[in-house]
């Protein structure tokens, strides 16, 4: 693959983890536990959504076939798309939606501190931007999970529920591949591997808070980032493209 | 939340103006009143400062009170800047 080719791939992965993301969560609009929740929420999703425009615009100018940010994000099939499964889980109960929110934030904080060293000026300009907003999105879910899983003995009960749901599409956040490397090599990425000690420092540290117990590691999941998605995803993927896909070339 | 309180939220806007009250929410705890009003209250750039007070802190005064607490203040025209004669080119009063 060309140069550009895997910055373009690069950019991509970082904007279907928002895009995705932030469409899960926007689902959550008008339904949140309460008025305030339900605010906080959509601004979390709004700022994935933000993030996910510029990683977006920035591979299609590299990828150089003419599309844009939304052509990518509304035209593209399923196995186009290579967001890591973890963030096109359902939303579940709130256990499960916080508990995806925060295994993300943790890893997301953590590659953006990274990539603001990035020696591409774009990425480590947009990665200095999204980690300001995802400072706040770790804080405000690692609160969650801590009021959660120590809270009522109900609330406890589907926390762990929700660990154990989540926990097996942890492995894929740190996995690396051909584009990985080629990107660490020419100092644009980050190793991700590494980043897996500090974040299940991280996490410990929050589950522990939480009076939550350290998931055991079993069989991982993973797939994601070369296209092969879970079903619930092509629901996801119907409901937020069939606007742009039955009007093609209306503007608003 | 069923455990959650009514807070007061004050949004400074800028640097040299005064909290100012803009609303209440719903919150658990301070730490979550702090949140929720950064995510309701300063979403469009409205905010430098917030303060949250829990509503049942603040002290009010009684309707019924009304006359005597401010009643005083009719018919003492003196008090008010009203004649007083502002220098030519004093912009900012």
């Amino acid at each position: 693959m060309s140069d550009t080719t895997d910055l373009a791939t690069y950019a991509m992965r970082l904007g279907d983890n928002a895009l995705v993301l932030g469409q899960r969560l926007a689902t959550w609009t008008g339904h949140g536990p309460s008025l305030e929740e339900d605010l906080a929420s959509t601004n979390v999703a709004l700022d994935l959504i933000g993030h996910a425009r510029l990683w977006l615009a920035y591979a299609a100018q590299c990828e150089g076939r003419g599309r844009d940010a939304d052509a990518l994000a509304f035209t593209r099939d399923a196995r186009a798309f290579t967001n890591v499964l973890l963030v096109e889980r359902p939303n579940g109960d709130y256990a499960q939606t916080i508990v995806r929110q925060f295994f993300f934030d943790a890893w997301h904080l953590l590659v953006l501190r990274a990539l603001c060293a990035s020696r591409d000026a774009r990425i480590a300009a947009i990665a200095e931007k999204a980690a300001l907003e995802v400072t706040y999105h770790v804080k405000r879910s690692g609160d969650w999970m801590i009021r959660l899983g120590d809270g009522t003995d109900e609330s406890h009960a589907r926390m762990r529920v929700a660990i154990d749901d989540a926990w097996p599409y942890t492995a894929e956040l740190f996995a690396m591949d051909a584009v990985d490397d080629a990107m660490v090599a020419r100092g644009i990425g980050c190793d991700l591997a590494a980043l897996h000690a500090p974040w299940r420092t991280y996490v410990e540290t929050v589950l522990t808070d939480a009076t939550l117990a350290f998931p055991t590691d079993g069989v991982m999941h993973g797939g994601g980032r070369a296209g092969v998605h879970t079903e619930s995803f092509s629901y996801l993927l119907a409901e937020m493209q069939s606007v742009a896909r039955s009007v093609p070339a209306e503007r608003w | 939340m069923s455990a959650s309180q009514l807070w007061e939220v004050f949004v400074r806007s800028g640097s040299g103006l005064a909290h100012k009250h803009v609303g209440s929410l719903h919150a658990a705890d301070a730490t979550m009143a702090l949140q929720n009003a950064r995510d309701v209250y300063t979403r469009r750039h409205e905010g430098a400062s917030l303060w949250v007070v829990r509503a049942t802190d603040i002290v009010a005064s009684q309707p019924e009170d009304a006359g005597s607490l401010f009643a005083a203040a009719d018919g003492k025209p003196y008090r008010d800047p009203t004649h007083y004669v502002v220098p030519d080119g004093v912009k900012h009063l």
